[in-house]
């Protein structure tokens, strides 16, 4: 792999939500390179900042409530926080796309399926109304849709969950894009569908060469996909490094807890009462962070000093980082 | 999609839609339905003769079919109904989706708009437009046109405001759609159920407001025949001829109810709690 410039450079990303009840900081000083043809998985818990930085990237927080009031995102050396709408309206669905948790909301209930993908092709090429619908037609291929002459005329409704994700990427690629980005695309699909669907957007994505940024709660998902996975909590990244080293040797208490909460098939719980582990406690309230380090009210080896400072995510060791005082190499 | 079981199971939608449909084959078939022509057919020996096998209506002082000049009044009737429509639904559709999708000061301008043009009543603006455009039928368009889309408005802006968050279109932001695509393409299709409800009854109002304006003289000019007008005309001669205001007063009550039964029937269509039967 090499080591040149990143497609795409995250630095210092910070964005918070004004809401009645204060500032809330949903994503604080995030950042991470995605180079061309890699998969980077971010995991983390629900809140704790995954989705509303990919949403930053594509700049599409509501504004108000929500600001990027920090940090740079530089794709392709060009800073999409200093562009206007226009440039990104050119950026999203082409070079960058995404695809969503709902596939079952995500399409338009009164528009052909065949006409969705044709539309996101109109939105950036210049082709002609039956150009578009037989490229669609090719993206509907792509994604394995059985019969997909007659599936393009499908209205959404007449197709299941797993179909609808399907159209869903096929949207998302139909443009070539650079980078997808995967927020959750499996959630709300059955075991053996997420499984074809993964297995699809892995066979795409060594097809096209493009990079994924895959973000999920599910570490095998990570385990089987990424290379490079950064660990979320409460906004910020707690830990990052390649998928190996992460997986082997986990260095904040946060993700050794995690690892340790998988459930694995077939352990023995009825004689020894072992119940599954879980982690204490609740996610801080964004509104009322804690002055010194955000999981230490969680953390089992919590020490003073981690209340009374805030902790600097540190460089342990070459491309590897973790926000914890105590974590050694 | 739609669903034969369903459009038979709803009383008010078939019985509305076939006094509706019957109304508009009535006005476009006029020629063929009417017995005498209903402006030149005029005999004044045969002024105010009682229903008889010929005059299946009876006759006006001028001696002109009532039933031909009825079957013609529809054209008026329905036209109004429809081209008030017309142009209500499409003031209204167009500043409604441009509030709910722009927001913030647009938002605050066309609602403010939309408050002011509802708190003047529609009869008393309309005629003020009238008086001040003079009678006529193509005056009529203009005055019921310009001053009853704020219902339609309103309700766009809501439906606007819940379709924008939906999933699909935050997918179609996300994919890179332009502003204009997003509404015209994800969002407008999927608001016109309701304003097409709005625009059925407000079309049977439109048809009640086209008949109290004839009714004062400012409508349809005679010799044209419009059901308003023909009420008018008949006012001094209820006691002796009866027929004169009964099937004009009749014509405009079917198609009324026509309109709003059916436009009832549409809501309750189109209501998706009102499911009976869905497959998968």
């Amino acid at each position: 792999m090499s080591k040149n410039k990143p497609l795409l450079s995250v630095r210092q990303l910070t964005t918070q939500f004004n809401t009645p009840a204060g500032v809330v900081p949903a994503v604080r000083e995030v950042s991470f390179d995605l180079q061309d043809g890699e998969t980077l998985g971010v995991v983390g818990e629900s809140g704790s900042g995954k989705s509303v930085t990919a949403l930053s990237i594509l700049r599409l927080i509501h504004s108000p409530p929500g600001r990027i009031v920090k940090g740079s995102i530089e794709f392709n050396g060009v800073d999409l926080l200093q562009r206007d709408e226009s440039y990104l309206q050119k950026i999203r669905g082409n070079s960058i796309s995404m695809i969503f948790q709902e596939p079952m909301s995500s399409l338009n209930p009164l528009m052909k399926v065949g006409e969705q993908i044709a539309e996101v092709i109109r939105q950036h090429r210049q082709v002609s109304h039956a150009e578009s619908i037989n490229q669609a037609l090719e993206m509907l291929k792509k994604v394995q849709i059985p019969a997909p002459e007659k599936r393009l005329k499908d209205y959404p409704y007449q197709m299941s969950g797993g179909m609808r994700q399907r159209v869903m990427i096929a949207m998302a690629l139909a443009c070539q894009p650079r980078i997808l980005i995967a927020d959750e695309p499996t959630t709300a699909l059955d075991v053996t569908i997420q499984c074809q669907i993964m297995e699809l957007i892995q066979g795409l994505k060594e097809e096209t060469g493009s990079a994924v940024l895959m973000i999920t709660h599910d570490l095998g998902v990570i385990a089987e996909m990424a290379q490079k996975v950064i660990v979320m909590y409460a906004g910020q990244v707690v830990e990052s490094g390649d998928v190996y080293s992460i997986f082997d040797n986990p260095l904040h208490p946060y993700t050794q807890l995690l690892l340790r909460s998988i459930p694995v098939l077939g352990r023995r719980t009825r004689n020894r009462r072992e119940k599954l582990q879980e982690i204490e406690g609740m996610v801080p309230n964004l509104l009322n962070l804690p002055r010194g380090c955000s999981f230490f009210n969680r953390c089992p080896q919590a020490q003073d000093q981690c209340r009374r400072q805030a902790v600097e995510l540190r460089e342990i060791s070459p491309n590897r980082q973790v926000r914890c005082v105590i974590a050694t190499a | 999609m739609l669903n034969i079981h369903k459009i038979i199971s709803q009383k008010n939608l078939l019985i509305g839609g076939s006094i509706v449909f019957l109304a508009i084959g009535v006005a476009v078939f006029a020629p063929f339905i009417a017995t005498f022509d209903p402006i030149t057919d005029a005999d004044l020996m045969l002024s105010e003769m009682p229903p008889d096998d010929s005059f299946i209506f009876g006759t006006d002082p001028q001696g002109r079919d009532v039933f031909s000049r009825v079957v013609y009044g529809a054209r008026v009737s329905l036209s109004v109904g429809i081209v008030t429509q017309v142009i209500n639904t499409f003031i209204g559709v167009s500043l409604g989706l441009v509030a709910g999708y722009m927001g913030s000061r647009w938002d605050d301008a066309i609602m403010g708009l939309t408050n002011i043009m509802l708190s003047i009543p529609v009869v008393v603006f309309a005629l003020a437009i009238m008086a001040a455009l003079g009678p006529g039928l193509f005056n009529i368009y203009i005055a019921l046109g310009l001053t009853n889309w704020a219902y339609s408005c309103r309700i766009t802006r809501a439906q606007v405001l819940s379709v924008k968050n939906s999933d699909y279109v935050k997918a179609a932001k996300v994919l890179g759609y332009s502003h204009f695509s997003i509404m015209f393409s994800q969002i407008l299709p999927n608001v016109l159920g309701p304003v097409l409800v709005i625009a059925t009854l407000g079309a049977a109002e439109a048809i009640l407001m086209e008949a109290a304006l004839s009714f004062l003289g400012l409508g349809a000019q005679p010799p044209t025949p419009s059901w308003g007008g023909m009420l008018a005309s008949a006012r001094e001669l209820f006691f002796i001829a009866p027929w004169m205001s009964i099937f004009p007063g009749l014509a405009i009550f079917i198609t009324v109810l026509g309109l709003n039964l059916f436009g009832d029937g549409l809501r309750d269509y189109l209501d998706p709690r009102n499911v009976l039967k869905s497959k998968d």
